[in-house]
């Protein structure tokens, strides 16, 4: 199974991805906490490819797949914005954000805490976010 | 998303709706931001129809703690499905912000 939607750069467009990855995903036996948790992690790499890689310009375009592979489920989230690999920064401490009153710093712990890897490619113009969730789905 | 806000008493109540994301988290923040420049000190969400939340939600309500333990005010977060609270529990955010079961609860744990 391949699913792919392709949204304008747009944060107002979120909702679409994550209606997208819920009915995607109720097409197997996941429980609803972690379909929750699942459309977290993509909506927040979406989120900040979209505000800080594409500056939310509604003409560029970013693309979700989800394939389902043997040992689990594969996310890619493509676009043509800027190339930055956030995956290289450590995860900052809360009490520290909280002292400074920040409220951004804690999407990229998230997805790091959900997925079981998360891998940047860069093959000029598309940076690739790949997510993998290890899990046993079968069909719903 | 929709906010909406209603003082009883002296209790500060702001009801959220929907989904609370990167998109939507400027309403909130600036609700926020009225009750404090009103100085409301003791703030209840009512979470009962909020029923998403990402990175963005949960960093307008980090954001706020500082200012809010500096000033004497009290929030608690009642009626928060287990889905959303999930997510404050992800980072362990629910041992900073007060998160109740009720309403009464809330006021209990606040006044």
């Amino acid at each position: 199974m391949v699913e792919r939607i392709k949204i304008a750069c747009t944060t107002e467009n979120l909702k679409e991805v994550r209606k997208f990855v819920n009915s995607t995903l109720l097409k197997f036996h996941i429980s609803e906490n972690e379909i929750n948790m699942i459309v977290l992690a993509v909506d927040e790499i979406c989120a900040n490819r979209i505000i800080h890689s594409n500056q939310s310009n509604r003409n560029n375009q970013l693309e979700v797949e989800i394939s389902d592979k043997e040992e689990g489920l594969l996310f890619n989230i493509k676009d043509t914005g800027d190339f930055y690999d956030n995956t290289i920064q450590g995860d900052p401490e809360i009490l520290n954000l909280v002292k400074e009153k920040r409220k951004g710093g804690i999407g990229l712990m998230l997805v790091r805490k959900i997925m079981d890897s998360i891998e940047v490619k860069n093959e000029s113009p598309y940076t690739t976010y790949t997510l993998f969730k290890k899990m046993n789905i079968t069909h719903a | 998303m929709n906010i909406t806000t209603i003082k009883e008493n002296q209790f500060y109540t702001i009801s959220i709706e929907g989904e609370l994301d990167a998109s939507s988290s400027i309403m909130l923040d600036n609700t926020l931001t009225e009750a404090f420049s009103k100085k409301e000190n003791k703030i209840l969400v009512d979470c009962s129809r909020l029923n998403y939340i990402s990175s963005a939600g949960l960093g307008v309500f980090m954001s706020y703690l500082q200012d809010f333990e500096n000033n004497g005010i009290s929030m608690a977060l009642f009626n928060v499905s287990d889905k959303v609270k999930n997510v404050f529990m992800i980072l362990g955010l629910d041992n900073l912000i007060k998160i109740v079961p009720s309403k009464k609860e809330a006021i209990e744990l606040i006044n």
